[in-house]
């Protein structure tokens, strides 16, 4: 009842004076519910913390593996493609903590600017795939009728597409026009939104049925108003979790394209990419797949865990993979 | 067997082991049920009253669990038996009805064939045509129209109503000797309510069963229970043959229970509602359980659990004041009644 | 029937966009391909009789058409690099991806839904932990991982099973359990939580106070109702499934589809790049179908509602 009345005071045309004063007091409401919104998912995130321990751990783990990617220049003790032809292939060492790949480069340094290839891959089509998720499930869960119907039309097509195929198509396509790095980033974006725009609009078309959303709309708020303002915030807790789990989603999708040799190309360092090329070693020389290996599933195992944390913690009825 | 009891219960002791603490659920519950009758089991929810039924059937779980006490049948131990000597009994000797008639059949087998399960499971159809004969029968008796044609339905395609029907078909179809009813009426509308007590009294009268109903409504008991025990708090505070506690109650808490009953013509203005709430079974009071909110507790009561005293011939009461002057002012409270 | 007739009418847009979507993406690409198929030496009279012959000189949009009409009739173009009909070149190698992803939906079926149930059951105990600690780590496992990890017990150490594919069905144990892996992972985790919140439910204490058996309460109660989202991921499996034997197939060297995907990334060789993406993605569509229909069979509140 009492957001209606706001919501009346915000939208009554009135004069100039009182439109600034409506602006001023929707921005302080606009505020406090966010601030509101906010401070429950950290509480829940707290408490996550406190009674998921192997959640917490993983946050710790995502936390350094980006500190050492973000420095990986000043930890590194060599450079990213430095080749040292007498130090081929060697195994562990106090030199090479790691050892040295088979151009006698230094595998921990690879390890390290691999994983900022890996993050980085991770962190921002996951973030864009978001973006694009969210406008296209909103408008669809909204608007409803033929723009829905299209959307969603759309959406199963992408759906409907091995994602490592079209993953292909798509470097075959953008190959020419741009880095292999920028070129699996931009892949992944176009291609992973469609689930998130279909949790988006499952989440609309719920809310839109809401009391309070109904009294917004008839008292004539504005759609975007009501979207940005009472549809998406409550998206919020479901699309941290969705985030959390389409890096590592990401992480495995690039490493698989750069082990095919479609992916990051050398010199470049990649954890996928190392296994490719260690695998001609894999019967003689085991641990040089080891490292880039393990590297890889510690990452994803991180992610994942931390992802079903917060998944328990707010948003338990999200659909488990 | 010596006794005039099918079951008898004693000293039951249920707890549930909450990460927050022992929740003491069932206190020391004795109850016995003759044979061939409808005993009530009354309380608010969360009194203890559904827990002593799974206790029973053994379908308590995690962290819920019997501490003590023993569930005479028939002379045998219901809480000493193995799962497979249980299992026997289930189904066969004791049956149940639950609460929640969508809820509490499978969604996604037919109804037919889950009554049909209860013959097979005891070994009791010599043929798939004689068993669904059998089930089908069984549906006529309890009144489904068009039987044959329900046998093959799903739970969703039925009105709740014929939902409770069907599951009162599953728990009678082996003639059991006693039937726990646990809330079987709650979910249902009043005039639907009615057949179903009235349809769970005739068999009962028909086959010479013994049944335990659980509920919280009075007018339920009213309806069709013979003798009633009361319970709060985990505690049986007082049983009594049906007449005679609706008409001389003696604990304060059934007195509570029997002034908090809207009547027709009375002034809902001034619906009696016993004061407080339902203490945290987690921290019950020392003393008597009600004592907190009762008008006429005194420094005792919060002090020393009550016994459960005879009053009267068949009639018992956890409540010191339970002789004596008490028992005219409940003649007042019952007034009206009957 | 009805429903499935409804859902197969609903399936045509998403198969005339997935179309229109390899056709579009395939058409930006730049370079000629009456280039790629000439090679270094070719004539302007050459260039130009083969792009009349290719169709390139129509408009895109008749092009589309030309294209849609071509793989109605079982025509997806010729192969640049191998010269033969991109249709022949799948029909040969479909076999082989089938029956690796037949194996590995049978792997990861009865692994991940017995690991699934033994953790349900044992909820909270160790078995879970176990179980449900190795499924994640399924999950988190790229194929091409576990399919060296496989080559490297399997066949180096322990000299079990082969190292690559020679087309019996022994040589395709390896490669289907590392394509069957990840998904196992997560149908046991699936499975393990529906079961856990189907034994929650009220009709199994109704079956309990039958007297069945834990036995007959958890597979002829529990399991059913649990097997529903199950059913529905086996089927988004499936795509994930195409995407992995890409990458089993070039490690195990078995001649099926995604063997040719990668080829013809490889070679640049468009019509055959479209033609797997094409039947992939026309199988995942089948899949869903199939899950659709299953789980209508399955639960009957569905199957009354169509």
């Amino acid at each position: 009842m009492e957001k209606t009345k706001k919501s009346t005071d915000h939208h009554n045309p009135g004069s100039s004076g009182a439109a600034a004063a409506a602006a001023a007091d929707r921005k302080s409401a606009d505020l406090s519910c966010e601030i509101k919104s906010y401070v429950g998912i950290r509480k829940k995130i707290r408490r996550m913390c406190r009674e998921n321990p192997l959640a917490a751990v993983s946050a710790a783990v995502i936390v350094v593996m980006i500190l050492m990617a973000v420095f990986a220049p000043l930890i590194a003790p060599y450079q990213e493609a430095e080749q040292d032809l007498m130090a081929r292939l060697q195994g562990p060492s106090a030199a090479h903590i790691f050892g040295t790949d088979e151009l006698g480069r230094d595998v921990f340094t690879r390890i390290l600017y691999g994983a900022r290839v890996s993050l980085m891959v991770g962190i921002i089509p996951s973030a864009i795939t978001l973006v694009i998720g969210i406008f296209f499930g909103l408008l669809a869960g909204f608007h409803g009728g033929w723009v829905d119907y299209v959307i969603m039309r759309f959406v199963d097509v992408m759906l409907s597409f091995p994602t490592l195929l079209l993953c292909m198509v798509m470097m075959y396509v953008l190959g020419r026009y741009a880095d292999s790095v920028l070129c699996i980033i931009l892949s992944l974006s176009l291609i992973n939104w469609a689930g998130t725009a279909r949790v988006v609009r499952a989440q609309t078309l719920s809310l839109k049925e809401t009391e309070y959303v109904e009294a917004a709309r008839s008292i004539g708020v504005k759609r975007i108003r009501i979207m940005l303002r009472h549809i998406l915030p409550n998206c919020i807790p479901s699309l941290i979790v969705l985030y959390t789990l389409s890096v590592p989603s990401s992480i495995l999708s690039e490493s698989t394209l750069s082990f095919l040799g479609i992916g990051v190309q050398p010199p470049a360092a990649s954890w996928g990419l190392m296994v490719n090329q260690s695998k001609q070693f894999l019967f003689t020389m085991p641990w040089l797949a080891l490292a880039p290996s393990l590297s890889i599933m510690l990452v994803v195992l991180a992610f994942n865990f931390l992802g079903d944390g917060l998944r328990d913690a707010l948003d338990p009825y999200l659909e488990s993979r | 067997m010596s006794s005039d009891y099918l079951l008898e219960i004693e000293d039951l002791h249920t707890s549930i082991y909450t990460d927050d603490g022992v929740l003491r659920a069932v206190n020391g519950v004795n109850l016995r049920i003759p044979k061939g009758t409808i005993v009530g089991l009354v309380g608010e929810s969360g009194c203890g009253k559904s827990m002593t039924a799974r206790s029973i059937m053994r379908l308590l779980r995690h962290p819920a669990r019997i501490d003590s006490g023993r569930i005479l049948f028939g002379g045998k131990d219901l809480t000493t038996l193995t799962d497979k000597e249980m299992r026997e009994i289930s189904g066969r000797d004791i049956s149940m009805i639950f609460q929640e008639p969508m809820t509490s059949l499978n969604p996604v087998l037919k109804v037919g064939f889950q009554v049909e399960e209860t013959l097979r499971v005891h070994g009791l159809a010599a043929s798939k045509e004689e068993a669904k004969r059998k089930v089908i029968e069984m549906f006529e008796r309890v009144g489904i129209p068009e039987a044959e044609k329900r046998y093959s339905a799903y739970p969703h395609e039925l009105s709740g109503g014929l939902r409770q029907r069907v599951m009162i078909a599953m728990a009678m179809i082996l003639k059991p000797k006693l039937l726990i009813a646990d809330e079987p009426t709650t979910a249902l509308d009043v005039t639907i309510e009615a057949q179903i007590l009235r349809l769970m009294r005739d068999l009962c009268k028909e086959s010479g069963m013994s049944v335990l109903i659980i509920t919280h409504n009075l007018g339920v008991v009213a309806e069709i229970c013979e003798y009633v025990y009361v319970m709060y708090a985990g505690y049986i505070v007082e049983h009594a043959p049906i007449f005679d506690l609706f008409d001389y109650p003696r604990h304060p808490y059934t007195k509570g229970l029997m002034a908090s009953i809207p009547r027709i013509g009375g002034n809902p203005e001034y619906l009696y509602t016993i004061p407080g709430v339902v203490p945290n079974l987690l921290h019950l009071p020392e003393g008597c359980p009600f004592s907190l909110r009762c008008s006429a507790a005194e420094e005792e009561c919060r002090k020393t659990l009550p016994e459960l005293v005879r009053t009267d011939e068949d009639h018992f009461s956890r409540c010191v004041k339970a002789c004596g002057e008490q028992s005219l002012e409940g003649r007042a409270y019952g007034a009206g009644r009957e | 029937m009805k429903s499935v007739m409804k859902r197969l009418i609903g399936m045509i847009p998403v198969f005339i966009g997935v179309m229109l979507l390899i056709f579009v993406l395939l058409r930006v690409v730049p370079g000629d391909p009456v280039q790629v198929l000439l090679g270094e030496h070719y004539s302007q009279d050459t260039i130009d009789r083969l792009t009349k012959a290719m169709n390139l000189d129509k408009p895109v949009f008749e092009q589309f058409l030309l294209y849609l009409s071509g793989v109605f009739h079982g025509d997806l173009g010729m192969s640049y690099v191998m010269k033969k009909p991109v249709t022949s070149l799948i029909m040969e190698a479909l076999p082989q991806t089938v029956i690796l992803a037949l194996m590995a939906s049978t792997f990861a079926w009865f692994v991940g839904i017995g690991s699934g149930i033994i953790a349900a059951i044992k909820q909270n105990k160790a078995p879970d932990h176990i179980f449900m600690g190795f499924s994640l780590a399924g999950i988190s496992v790229p194929v091409f991982m576990s399919a060296l990890f496989l080559q490297y017990v399997f066949s180096f150490k322990l000299k079990l099973l082969p190292l690559s594919s020679d087309g019996s069905l022994k040589s395709l144990i390896l490669p289907a359990i590392a394509l069957g892996w990840n998904s196992a992972g997560s149908v046991a985790r699936l499975t393990r939580s529906n079961l856990v919140d189907a034994l929650q439910a009220d009709y199994i204490d109704t079956a309990k106070a039958k007297g069945l058996t834990n036995r007959a309460v958890i597979f002829g109660h529990a399991l059913r109702n649990s097997m529903l989202p199950v059913i529905t991921l086996m089927a988004i499996q499936l795509s994930s499934m195409m995407s992995g034997a890409v990458v089993t197939e070039s490690i195990f060297a078995i001649p099926g589809v995604g063997r040719l995907a990668t080829n013809a990334i490889q070679t640049r060789d468009m019509p055959l790049l479209q033609g797997t993406v094409l039947l992939t993605t026309v199988m995942v569509i089948f899949g869903s179908l199939l899950a659709d229909i299953l789980y209508s069979v399955i639960d009957p509140r569905i199957r009354r509602e169509a």
